[in-house]
């Protein structure tokens, strides 16, 4: 049997700054993963994985990754994720930082 | 210090500008990101978790003042107002925009530093013991000869589209500082009677397959070396496994090969290539060296040192520890930790750099070094300067008295920023270093060499830490292998696994088990952590590792 299509956000890198971006339905780059896209068809998160791949000119390295819905928005299943979009544990830089 | 000829400053200058001309390339759409990626490694610059990162080479870790003010300077502008200091004697940028980084590199060519061949698949920056021309032990300065072969490699044409990444060391002591035999080539000065010649060893290398160099040749003559490494890197270049990056590495290329095998190629092509070395390099050589004669030593009276060393017992833990004998008696190297408990480890604030450069500027011959195991070197320090220049780096946070210490870690920067890590390095340094000030042991504990790395790549030196650490992820939760008995001085040995991994808050008791198990079974104070481990094997320390633990759980 396949295996059940978990769900998942389209993450990349700003080519300018490097920030962990997020795609949103309106195909725009938020650096807030709550306001990302949740893709839970896998044929449409292919195809939304090529059209952001297809933004070179923003991001660098789109990829799919897992996340869990949850009442306040995606979130991370795996430990890089979380950091990524929160950044590194010695200094307060990256993310946590912005908000 | 070496000074830039006319040749390498309009060398980087224009390299510089063709990257600047890339950058604006990529943005403007005319390269692709697949164009643009080998252009930017080239140049030292990585995409890594959160942001860009730039990682400047330190030529064999040598640096002045000047240059470490603009580090500073660049630091604060450009970046976060700190630096990384690496295990390759490098320093790296974690937050640079993409388009800053040519005024970044223009500003590293004002004082005659580059970024270049930092990073694919090239001659890396030539490390080589940061004691170089200071160490009392020392047979010959190993940085002229870094330098030729830092000269010979940069833009080399031959070798710029290498099977894999290609790392020199280069030791003049036969306490190796430069963990020569964990090189693709590590190069030992050695003298025979009245002859300088040099050890080559090669095939050495940490990473996913850890190997111990073996001796290519015993005693090379100077006048051979440069067509010689010349030869086994281009043996290496149409032999080397190019399809399988795992196995690309010159390691692998004499595991299959056979030193025996290699060695033979070797000498063949050296047959065909010495007679075009028409003896320019020995000029080169000789004009370089003259660059790295040993300053004015200062004959002065000790007596400060002497008076402060009795009278003040913090100046005394710190001496003890963070200074190493000198070739001139009246004169100390002073490491200065980069190891605070409870920081980063190899990061410096901008503030740092500045007092690093001041003290280096007054008191030590302008001269600073960057060492393997992330910390700055002070190589010649006057013994009545010592007082003031303690007193300076404690009033930065620099006056860590934990040279050689547990908690004198080398930590790579895992996930915390590194996009090929899985798991972190950082913060068990961190937790490890703080404990063991709590407990106030590490003085007791003595000579106790923890490294870490946050994937199997082994950036921290894991396989050769007394106590080594690895950061896996399993099963999506990030665990810590451990190793024991590692060394990577001039009798390398690599560490032997323990048995099954620590969650990352199972790591500080688990080191604390495994320290304790050593305090019980030592003879003495005098027998160290790692003698102790040569002497009984694994057994005591599983059993405090596992046993223990078995019965902490049941309790």
């Amino acid at each position: 049997m396949p295996r059940e299509f978990t769900p998942k956000v389209i993450t990349a890198n700003a080519l300018m700054e490097g920030d962990v971006v997020y795609l949103t339905t309106d195909d725009s780059w938020t650096r807030d993963l709550s306001a990302a896209e949740v893709l839970t068809d896998e044929a449409d998160a292919d195809l939304r994985l090529l059209m952001a791949q297809g933004h070179a000119s923003q991001v660098v390295g789109a990829y799919l990754a897992n996340v869990s819905s949850e009442a306040n928005g995606p979130q991370p299943t795996h430990f890089r994720e979380e950091f990524r979009r929160t950044g590194p544990s010695n200094y307060f830089h990256g993310k946590q930082a912005a908000h | 210090m070496y000074r830039y000829s006319d040749f390498d400053s309009a060398f980087v200058a224009t390299r510089n500008a063709q990257f600047r001309a890339q950058i604006a390339r990529r943005v403007d759409g005319s390269l692709t990101e697949d164009e643009f990626k080998p252009l930017r490694l080239m140049n030292g610059l990585y995409l890594q978790l959160h942001a860009y990162m730039l990682r400047v080479a330190i030529p064999y870790g040598t640096l002045n003042s000047t240059q470490m003010r603009q580090l500073a300077m660049i630091a604060e502008r450009w970046d976060k107002g700190y630096g990384h200091f690496t295990t390759r004697q490098n320093i790296q940028f974690n937050w640079p925009k993409l388009t800053d980084v040519p005024d970044m590199l223009d500003a590293l060519a004002e004082v005659q530093m580059h970024a270049i061949q930092t990073s694919g698949n090239t001659i890396r920056n030539v490390t080589a013991d940061h004691f170089a021309g200071a160490a009392a032990d020392e047979v010959a300065d190993p940085r002229p000869i870094a330098e030729l072969i830092r000269q010979w490699s940069t833009d080399h044409p031959e070798f710029q589209f290498l099977p894999r990444k290609f790392k020199f060391a280069v030791t003049g002591s036969p306490l190796d500082r430069a963990v020569t035999m964990a090189h693709d080539i590590g190069l030992r000065i050695v003298r025979r009677g009245d002859q300088i010649g040099y050890q080559v060893i090669v095939g050495g290398g940490l990473g996913r397959t850890p190997m111990i160099g073996k001796i290519l040749h015993d005693f090379l003559p100077e006048a051979d070396l440069l067509p010689y490494i010349e030869a086994v890197v281009s043996v290496w270049n149409l032999l080397g496994r190019r399809d399988n990056k795992y196995k690309a590495r010159i390691k692998i290329t004499v595991h299959e090969h056979g030193i025996d095998d290699i060695r033979a190629r070797v000498d063949q092509r050296f047959a065909l290539i010495k007679p075009t070395f028409s003896g320019v390099d020995q000029q080169m050589l000789g004009a370089i060296g003259a660059d790295f004669a040993p300053p004015a030593f200062r004959d002065a009276p000790t007596d400060a040192y002497d008076a402060t060393y009795h009278g003040n017992a913090m100046f005394r833990a710190w001496a003890d520890t963070n200074l190493s004998a000198h070739r001139h008696p009246d004169y100390a190297i002073v490491t200065i930790s980069l190891k605070a408990h409870g920081a980063t480890p190899g990061d410096a604030s901008a503030d740092q750099m500045r007092v690093m450069a001041d003290l280096a500027e007054h008191y030590g011959h302008n001269e600073l070094r960057v060492s393997h195991e992330q910390n700055v070197i002070l190589p010649h320090v006057h013994k009545s300067d010592l007082p003031v220049v303690y007193a300076a780096l404690r009033e930065a946070g620099l006056g860590t008295a934990n040279i050689g210490l547990i908690s004198d870690i080398i930590a790579c920067p895992g996930m915390d920023y590194c996009a090929l890590a899985t798991a972190r390095s950082i913060p068990i340094a961190q937790d490890i270093a703080t404990r063991f000030d709590e407990l106030k042991l590490e003085h007791d504990i003595g000579p106790m060499k923890i490294k870490i790395s946050g994937c199997i790549n082994a950036c921290g030196h894991h396989h050769v830490g007394h106590i080594g650490i690895l950061g896996l992820d399993r099963a999506g939760v990030e665990s810590y292998q451990l190793t024991l008995g590692g060394d990577g001085t001039a009798d390398m040995r690599l560490g032997d696994r323990t048995g099954p991994g620590f969650a990352a808050e199972d790591v500080v008791p688990a080191i604390e088990r495994i320290v304790q198990a050593y305090l019980t079974h030592r003879t003495d104070r005098s027998e160290t952590f790692l003698d102790t481990y040569t002497r009984l094997g694994m057994a005591p320390f599983m059993a405090a590792l596992y046993d223990q633990a078995a019965a902490y759980a049941a309790e």
